[in-house]
């Protein structure tokens, strides 16, 4: 079974690896075949629930994995509503998870994708990942949880998975309910159908194997296991090798595509986004795979991405990809932003806080002689 | 025999109760878990540091019991 788990979990990273290389090919934007955090962004745009006009497209990549996570979990009874883990706190964790991935601009899987395609700025976005997978896990060994969760009436669990449809629906129809980018990033997209499909087919895989990008770090931290991690190096593993082959390596700090080459920030983000998500038991893209699996807490976070997302564009949080001076190294703009400085400090030691708080009020478990 | 009710907590804080369980030599014992995850991270954990197991399911939820 060991032998067959570990089959899984590397098919689903190289799947990952291949569709972030190959879905960025058909018209993705550069680097960012695949990217939970920017997506979301992208839809919360679509939705209207910001209004940077760059960044809007309700992404079928989402929808896809939610719903393919959803389909496979019905088909072997692995369905399952639950919540009611301190909900609230996991929307803000979701919430400021959000904001370390738009100041760093990428979630662990973006992050892995740029590191495949040489951006050494994603390299350093890794030691801040690394850093904040620690610092959860330190508070994991201390006995944090946010509390258990509890069956739920099966419609709850499949409200989310359920909305993806319309969703769909009003993207292929191109419904002028929906906002769509003409310009930037938003702008860039492969063929819908095309998006769903390898989305549909990897949120399978993801739902089978339960890869999980903190958890791979995290795992080596709390009880040396590497199984995890396996998927994260299939994920650079098969993008570094499709990249060397279509000749979309570029090693070094500037003009990398949508990023930027402040360090100390692109650390502090994802350092947010690592401790974030080892609080919340799961990377974004395993948020959205529970999310089809019927749990409602990661439903919930979910909605936290998506409400983060919309604040760090309407209060201008998010950061901007360097702009250069033509010819050179010398950055002239872009980068992160006053608001955004403030707002990673803030989240972090809100994040802190919340450990603090929930080790000290630590479940028992249930322990008879 | 103990008994580690890891029902409904969040990944991977059952497996972390199992551990704390085995560094403090309580054998033997049993873990209740209600998901498949854990399920495969406790098997997982028994079977990379050589612990002898039963595992049994009823209704969806496993017991599983550390002899050694």
């Amino acid at each position: 079974m060991d032998k067959k788990d570990k089959i899984a979990i590397i098919l689903t990273g190289a799947a990952l690896g291949f569709a972030g290389v190959f879905l960025m090919l058909n018209g993705n934007p550069a680097n960012m075949g695949f990217c939970i955090a920017c997506f979301l962004r992208d839809i919360a745009g679509a939705l209207k629930l910001h209004s940077a006009s760059a960044v809007q497209y309700a992404r079928p990549e989402i929808i896809g994995l939610i719903l393919g996570a959803f389909t496979i979990s019905l088909a072997t009874r692995e369905f399952r509503a639950r919540g009611g883990s301190s909900p609230l706190t996991r929307f803000f964790l979701g919430f400021m998870v959000m904001i370390g991935a738009l100041i760093f601009l990428g979630c662990p899987l973006r992050m892995v994708l740029r590191m495949a395609a040489g951006d050494l700025n994603a390299w350093i976005g890794l030691v801040g990942f690394v850093l904040g997978t620690y610092i959860g896990a330190l508070f994991l060994r201390k006995g944090f949880s946010l509390g258990r969760t509890h069956k739920l009436n099966a419609f709850e669990g499949a409200i989310l998975p359920a909305l993806q449809i319309p969703l769909f629906v009003m993207l292929a129809i191109a419904s002028p309910l929906l906002a769509f980018s003409e310009s930037g990033p938003g702008s860039m997209h492969a063929s819908i159908w095309l998006a769903l499909g390898l989305s549909f087919a990897i949120g399978i895989l993801a739902q089978r194997s339960r890869i999980c990008q903190s958890g791979g770090i995290r795992d080596l931290f709390i009880i040396r296991d590497p199984h995890l991690l396996w998927g994260n190096v299939a994920i650079f593993g098969v993008a570094l090798l499709y990249n060397l082959l279509t000749n979309n390596i570029q090693v070094g700090f500037y003009h990398q595509p949508i990023a930027h080459s402040q360090w100390i920030w692109n650390i502090a983000g994802m350092v947010v986004v690592g401790l974030g998500s080892v609080l919340l038991g799961g990377c974004p893209m395993r948020q959205l795979v529970l999310t089809g699996m019927g749990n409602v807490d990661s439903a919930i976070t979910v909605l936290g991405f998506l409400a983060g997302a919309a604040f760090s564009h309407n209060f201008n949080l998010a950061s901007a990809a360097d702009i250069y001076q033509e010819g050179t190294n010398l950055v002239t703009g872009g980068g992160t932003t006053a608001n955004g400085r403030i707002a990673i400090l803030t989240a972090l030691l809100v994040m802190l806080a919340i450990g603090f708080v929930y080790t000290k009020r630590q479940i028992k478990p249930t322990v008879k002689q | 025999m103990k008994t580690i009710d890891a029902r409904g907590l969040s990944c991977p804080e059952p497996v972390l109760l199992v551990k704390r369980a085995v560094l403090e030599d309580e054998f033997p014992f049993t873990v209740l878990i209600d998901d498949e995850t854990p399920r495969q991270n406790i098997i997982r954990y028994a079977s990379n540091n050589g612990h002898e197991i039963q595992l049994t399911e009823q209704h969806g939820e496993y017991e599983i019991v550390f002899t050694k």
